[in-house]
């Protein structure tokens, strides 16, 4: 079989006619998967946000405030039952992990105490830091993990600080740097929350109707 | 050559992995588990069938001094559609892949094989050879990826029969190496006693 | 100072080849001879950095403003590929010698997994256009400690005894194994 004969002209005709197909084929799809994409986002979110705020049923993701800060922003999603105000999930972060950037999510109720912490995001080491997760330091007899600590204290009276920086928090064995990182990202999530208590309407609990609209 | 052989030979005796050593990179990178590998053997395996196929169908009217990047544009968007498919469908699987995903399109195998034979044989036969060779990649990639999964954390497809870690190396950057050359290592025996 | 931070972590913590498993194929088919290794890593360099800054340009006045991101893969590997063949015109007419030593593998630096990856990465970890030519030149330094070691160690291997069966490959996949793990040391540095 004769091939065609690769003159200027050939060439360049066929780089582009096989690129005008390709790119012609790939918008189509990406237009079919556009809709699928931004939902299975949306799922994740709104999945993240249940793992600490067990009760909600609005979709916190259309309810969200930006509080810039450093280079990162901080994410404030307001779940509700109703008209009720179930709690705020708090998207918060560290640099100062053992391998850099840890991401989690805090569920505060309304009136500031904590209900769970989420990780969302880290590098830290298997088998030390990274008992930061739920699945990982999980005890099958209690059903408790290493957040379950943090379940219900009030940052007010409960240090934010491991235990050998003078806090009440209980460090992961063999794994202080990460522990103090994590307890940074929570106390950044609290201090952005007190920040923006006003905007999000946080000190009516019951009752009202009126909300922000989302950024 | 039989169509039997040229689909077969993918598996042990050409295997991409453990022979031909290519596609390396997301041999290593994504086989912390058995179930990664199966992820990554498959998407690849779409996109070698298909871009083999349109190599074969399309050869003629390439010209020869344009072949490669031809090949390369027909290669990127079948990895491109898979990307778009996977995030849509198996978010998930595609987090855990990452960057490997539109690695595929640099993945020595799928372009040699588009050069060295798609473009030189029917559809039918590029087919079945592109299914072979991706079938037998996705075969190394799960068997790294098991022997990773059960050393590393004690679990087979996610299903776990020891409590607390295993021994961790495994699932980090050396253990990932270690195990492809002890693997490489009992697939040349099989191969030696074959012939 | 973060682009000592990008440096440090670029070829030392995260190593390209040893711990993120980028380039794998020349660092096993190249490092048999380090004189090769050492043309290799000059040639990846050159055209990793060059690639990087065309593509980081690409993404953010091209793809992005038009909203065609899921060009992204197309555009970046025909960029470096392009590239490649430039490469390869000039180290003809400038060092032809070294041009003949590398034979195959220059035109394999297009399907260098870590050429690509590296792009990828520079516009996934929203780096600005000075801190991706960093990010390029910390990883191609990286890429050229872990070739030009592991080849020092394979010359070796070539006079040393070792048993039949792991001959060649799979014994440079352990000694591999092992200097991942000297590096995996570093992690917790920055």
């Amino acid at each position: 079989m004769a091939k065609k004969e690769s003159t200027f002209k050939n060439m360049v005709l066929t780089l582009f006619l096989v690129t005008l197909f390709a790119s012609s084929a790939l918008a189509l799809i990406y237009e079919v998967t556009k809709g699928p994409i931004a939902e299975a986002k949306r799922l994740k979110k709104a999945n993240a946000i249940r793992e600490v705020i067990p009760v909600f049923d609005n979709d916190p993701g259309t309810e969200v405030k930006k509080l810039a800060a450093d280079k990162d922003t901080l994410y404030f999603y307001r779940a509700r039952s109703g008209d009720q105000v179930t709690g705020i999930a708090v998207e918060s972060y560290t640099r100062a992990g053992f391998s850099g950037l840890i991401k989690i999510m805090v569920g505060f109720r309304p009136d500031g105490t904590l209900i769970d912490i989420a990780v969302l995001e880290h590098a830290e080491t298997p088998g030390l830091g990274d008992k930061m997760e739920k699945e990982k330091s999980l005890d099958k007899h209690t059903g408790e993990s290493w957040t379950t600590q943090f379940k219900g204290k009030d940052p007010r009276n409960f240090s934010l600080r491991v235990k050998q920086d003078n806090g009440d928090v209980d460090a992961i064995t063999a794994a202080t740097i990460s522990s103090r990182a994590f307890c940074d990202a929570v106390q950044r999530a609290y201090d952005g929350l007190l920040m923006i208590t006003e905007e999000l309407d946080l000190d009516s609990i019951s009752g009202s109707t009126e909300h922000h609209n989302a950024e | 050559m039989s169509q039997w052989n040229n689909f077969s030979r993918g598996f042990f005796k050409e295997n991409a992995v453990f022979v031909l050593l290519l596609g390396l990179c997301p041999t290593l990178g994504v086989t912390t588990s058995a179930f990664n590998g199966l992820g990554m053997g498959l998407a690849t395996t779409f996109v070698l069938l298909m871009s083999n196929m349109v190599v074969s169908v399309i050869k003629k009217y390439i010209p020869d001094k344009v072949r490669i990047p031809s090949y390369i544009v027909i290669i990127a968007s079948f990895v491109t559609i898979v990307e778009l498919v996977m995030q849509a469908y198996v978010p998930d699987l595609f987090a855990a892949l990452g960057l490997f995903i539109p690695l595929i399109v640099v993945n020595c195998l799928v372009l040699g094989r588009a050069e060295a034979f798609a473009s030189k044989n029917n559809l039918i036969t590029a087919g079945i050879d592109g299914l072979g060779m991706g079938l037998g990649f996705t075969m190394a990639l799960v068997m790294l990826g098991a022997v990773r999964e059960i050393l590393g954390s004690g679990s087979l497809f996610g299903l776990k029969f020891i409590h607390g870690d295993g021994m961790i190396l495994f699932v980090l950057a050396p253990g990932a190496f270690i195990a492809l050359g002890y693997l490489i290592v009992l697939i040349n025996r099989i191969n030696k006693r074959e012939a | 100072m973060d682009y000592v931070i990008i440096i440090i972590s670029a070829v030392f913590v995260n190593n390209i080849v040893l711990i993120k498993f980028l380039g794998i194929c020349p660092f096993i088919g190249v490092s048999n001879k380090v004189d090769t290794s050492v043309g290799m890593t000059g040639a990846v360099t050159f055209v990793m950095v060059i690639a990087t800054i065309v593509t980081y340009l690409l993404q953010v006045y091209v793809l992005v403003p038009l909203g065609i991101t899921f060009m992204r893969t197309i555009t970046f590997i025909l960029v470096i590929a392009s590239l490649v063949q430039m490469v390869e015109i000039m180290l003809k007419k400038v060092s032809p010698s070294l041009y003949q030593a590398l034979g195959i593998f220059l035109p394999l630096i297009t399907t260098n997994c870590a050429v690509l990856g590296v792009a990828v990465l520079a516009v996934q970890n929203d780096y600005s256009l000075m801190e991706s030519v960093v990010f390029a030149v910390g990883n191609a330094i990286g890429f050229g400690i872990a070739l030009i070691v592991f080849a020092g160690i394979r010359e070796h291997l070539e006079l040393v005894n070792v048993p039949d069966a792991m001959k060649g490959v799979p014994i440079a996949f352990v000694v591999a194994g092992l200097l991942a793990l000297a590096f995996l040391g570093f992690s917790g540095i920055v």
